[in-house]
């Protein structure tokens, strides 16, 4: 049976569409969600897209959390279903208390826009289990406010429980503590990731393939294939 | 009618990047004896009732300020002074 994964669209998320292609373009079935409908309508997994929910007023997610959908999802997240936030949607994670931090405005202030090389730290989670550890994969990043910030004893503990998934390699773009690009939940199956593995699927449009394995790793999760 | 005031700012140990560049702009103003700027955010609560400050410092808690990288207070202020200008 074809897994089904859930794509979020809040009012101003912008990478909804990308999302769902590269969903069906990993052998899912993606399927819409709306923001104020709370049903999940039987997804297997959700992804929480990228752009400018609720025009990004007050912070960055602050209001997205409340929407209908999301209290659904954090119940189901805590219950295992995989999630993946991109760009917004980690912003999302973390105001919702899914992810540890915060995301904050970037320290140059400048809005970036390029082709990032990340590092793949942990491919124990449900969203990079198609990678090799220490695997290097080349994926857009466009963000104004993702540097990552966390206590130290926050940034010690994702790291000494491998919880960084990823990091920025040749030049930080935001400034994040630790190069951070992505981080997980205890459980490994919610994932935030600032770069955005949805613009990478195609090489028309793509600077590579490499977002890929970011979705049919949890296609092989779903299948409860070994990590 | 009072209002509730709440007043957000990054914690001291959070970067300021907009603090920063407003800083970086001042000696363009000829001013010389800032040592440093730091940008928050001022929320005006008006109650159907009677101001709740309890109520007001949950709103704050949960939606105005994000406390894992910014602190709040709540506070009461009397109508004729919520503008608050001192000039």
């Amino acid at each position: 049976m074809t897994a089904r994964v859930g794509v979020v669209t809040f009012p101003g998320s912008l990478d909804d569409g990308d999302a769902a292609r590269a969903v069906r373009i990993a052998g899912a079935e993606p399927v819409r969600l709306w923001h104020g409908d709370p049903e999940l309508h039987g997804v297997d997994a959700v992804v929480l897209p990228g752009g400018f929910s609720y025009g990004d007023y007050l912070r960055c997610g602050a209001i997205a959390r409340f929407a209908p959908v999301m209290e659904t999802i954090v119940d189901a997240a805590q219950g295992g279903l995989p999630v993946l936030g991109i760009c917004n949607g980690f912003q999302i994670l973390c105001e919702a208390h899914l992810l540890p931090g915060a995301l904050t405005r970037n320290q140059h202030l400048h809005f970036r826009n390029r082709d990032q090389v990340l590092r793949i730290e942990s491919a124990g989670t449900a969203w990079t289990n198609a990678f090799q550890p220490g695997q290097e994969v080349l994926i857009p990043v466009k963000n104004g406010e993702g540097c990552y910030v966390a206590d130290t004893a926050t940034l010690d503990q994702l790291e000494a429980e491998g919880r960084v998934v990823a990091r920025y390699v040749g030049g930080n773009p935001n400034g994040s503590q630790r190069d951070i690009a992505a981080i997980t939940n205890a459980a490994g199956n919610v994932v935030g990731i600032m770069p955005h593995p949805e613009h990478a699927v195609e090489a028309l449009t793509g600077p590579s393939l490499d977002g890929l394995g970011f979705f049919t790793s949890v296609l092989k999760h779903l299948v409860g294939a070994p990590a | 009618m009072p209002r509730v005031v709440v007043d957000v700012m990054l914690k001291p140990e959070i970067l300021d990047p907009q603090g920063q560049a407003v800083a970086n702009a001042l000696p363009r103003l000829g001013v010389g004896d800032v040592a440093s700027v730091r940008i928050g955010r001022r929320i005006e609560i008006e109650f159907t009732g009677e101001p709740d400050l309890d109520r007001a410092r949950e709103i704050a808690d949960k939606l105005l300020a994000n406390p894992v990288i910014e602190d709040f207070t709540v506070r009461l202020v009397e109508a004729d002074e919520t503008a608050d200008a001192r000039s």
